[in-house]
């Protein structure tokens, strides 16, 4: 084996199918501990407006003040908008390739074991970016204020919730439910790229992607659900 | 039994190709699949047709050679081979479509087959191992432990079909070579050109259009010889750390 060129074909294998999803898989786990972080913050609704104005308050005063104010919450924001980048920069490329490996399609096709998840990523995926955009306009800049501009996250978050917006809700949940699907395979498939799967692992990994998957659904869920049926106000 | 069979046509690598439908009668359900395309050539050649060209060589799933696409599923719906695939796993009166392995990286030559060389390529590319082997070394000298013998040895039994590439939504040649990945890493005679060859196998993978896997697992679903998917999270482990190794050239 000519070993002359292994530098030249490490630096060509970074470019690779094998790289760019464990790239992928990597920026995933980073968007899922930031989700799981994010459900536990929605979770303050039931405790209350000025416990959820306060989360969202103390966000910003994270790290201060060794960090200035909104500092910490700020590099939240670069790591997770680069994250989202280099996630969907990656599935792209491999989504075209994809495409170009299979130039003739099947006429008939079937599934043997495939997932309803791991059927869905690609256009899951594109759901659930057009719903960060929408999401961060409404909730964040609140720039969209469906019943009403305010200063409280908490009042923000109910005006938009309420029954007569009834498909801005439905747009979460169905997004939501979207994400829930995409971490169904996602946490498997990025645990099997980062190297863990093993035969004799593959059930307890499949209970693991699972399970993290369905707690955030529900536990986004519960949120806008709540506030829509009127459990909070 | 009578069998209605779609099968895809297609004259030459530049044709542009289509489906025809033939009657295929009186077959018997212990003929095998490639029985059954015996008979019907039989048949196109006594009426002056051009016989359906498909590829085999054993007869007996160990060459790997034989792989369609049937009904949609790579080598039927039994776990293994075209060859060892019987008609009563079908029944009287059905309709078959039979169709090429449908890849970039596997172009058809002709109707039913297909160039799998891009695989020869890819093993070309790393998947030996270079310590000149002289006579067969005293048993007990190089000790193996017996988990990774047996992994080793199940990885080995990969015959090269490509029904993982005609399964997987990617088209992905992951699975494949992953086997040769896992065969070679396992054994203490693969450990010197370990880097190097998962590298330069990725590379040769990429380079002959197959696509990215995303861990769907269709090809081990449908791999006759049963490699499992974890063969592949082994890969990724090593090139992973092949990238990050300081190892010098
Ligand atoms: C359905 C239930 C959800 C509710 C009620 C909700 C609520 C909120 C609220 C109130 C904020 C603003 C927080 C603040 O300004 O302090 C926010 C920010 C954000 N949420 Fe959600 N969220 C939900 C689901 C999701 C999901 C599923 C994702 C990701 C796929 C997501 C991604 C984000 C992002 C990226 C931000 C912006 C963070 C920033 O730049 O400050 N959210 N969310
Ligand atoms: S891994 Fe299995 S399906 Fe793929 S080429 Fe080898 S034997 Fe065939
Ligand atoms: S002809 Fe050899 S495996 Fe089928």
């Amino acid at each position: 084996m000519a070993n002359s060129t292994l530098t030249k074909q490490r630096s060509e294998a970074l470019g690779s199918t094998v790289a760019l999803k464990s790239a992928m898989a990597v920026t995933g786990v980073i968007l899922v501990l930031f989700l799981i972080a994010h459900m536990y913050g929605n979770l303050n609704v039931f405790a209350g407006q000025q416990a959820f104005d306060d989360y969202s308050h103390h966000l910003r005063e994270l790290g201060e003040p060794m960090l200035p104010h909104g500092g910490f919450l700020w590099i939240m924001r670069v790591v997770l908008l680069a994250s989202v980048l280099v996630h969907a920069y990656a599935a792209a490329v491999l989504w075209r390739r994809a495409g170009r490996a299979r130039p003739v399609r099947y006429q008939v096709t079937k599934r043997v074991q495939r997932s309803y998840s791991s059927y869905t990523m690609r256009y899951g995926g594109i759901l659930i970016a057009l719903f960060v955009v929408f999401h961060v306009l409404h909730l964040t800049t609140n720039t969209i204020h469906p019943g009403g501009a305010s200063d409280s996250p908490y009042e923000r978050m109910v005006a938009g919730f309420q029954p007569e917006f009834w498909y801005v809700t439905l747009f979460y949940v169905a997004s939501v439910v979207a994400v829930g699907l995409h971490l169904r395979h996602g946490i498997w498939s990025a645990l099997t790229t980062l190297g863990a799967n093993r035969q004799s692992r593959q059930r307890s990994l499949n209970i693991i992607a699972t399970v993290i998957a369905a707690a955030l659904t529900v536990g986004f869920l519960l949120t806008p659900l709540s506030v829509t049926l009127g459990l909070v106000e | 039994m009578n069998i209605t069979l779609r099968v895809w046509r297609q004259k030459g690598p530049d044709d542009k190709g289509r489906m025809v439908t033939y009657k295929v009668e009186d077959v018997s359900p212990d003929m095998s699949f490639l029985e059954m395309l015996d008979v019907l050539n039989e048949k196109l050649t006594l009426e002056g047709e051009e016989p359906v060209a498909f590829d085999h060589d054993c007869r007996e799933g160990i060459c790997g050679a034989c792989g369609v696409v049937i009904d949609g599923e790579a080598h039927g719906p039994e776990t293994t081979t075209t060859c060892q695939l019987h008609m009563r796993s079908f029944s009287d009166g059905d309709t078959i479509t039979v169709e090429p392995w449908r890849a970039k990286a596997f172009p058809v030559i002709k109707d039913l087959v297909v160039d799998r060389g891009s695989f020869d390529r890819i093993v070309q590319a790393g998947g030996y191992i270079s310590a000149p082997t002289g006579t067969a070394p005293d048993a007990h000298a190089m000790p193996v432990p017996k988990a990774d013998a047996d992994r080793a040895f199940d990885a080995a039994t990969c015959i090269g079909c490509g029904a993982c590439v005609a399964a997987c939504p990617n088209a992905s040649g992951m699975l494949f070579t992953a086997a040769k990945v896992t065969h070679l890493g396992m054994l203490p005679q693969g450990q010197p050109e370990r880097e190097a060859r998962v590298v330069q196998m990725v590379n040769q993978h990429d380079e002959e259009d197959f696509g990215g896997c995303t861990n769907i697992g269709e090809c081990a679903a449908v791999c006759p010889k049963g490699i499992p998917l974890d063969t592949i999270s082994q890969l990724n482990r090593d090139l992973l750390g092949a990238l990050t190794s300081s190892r010098a050239e």
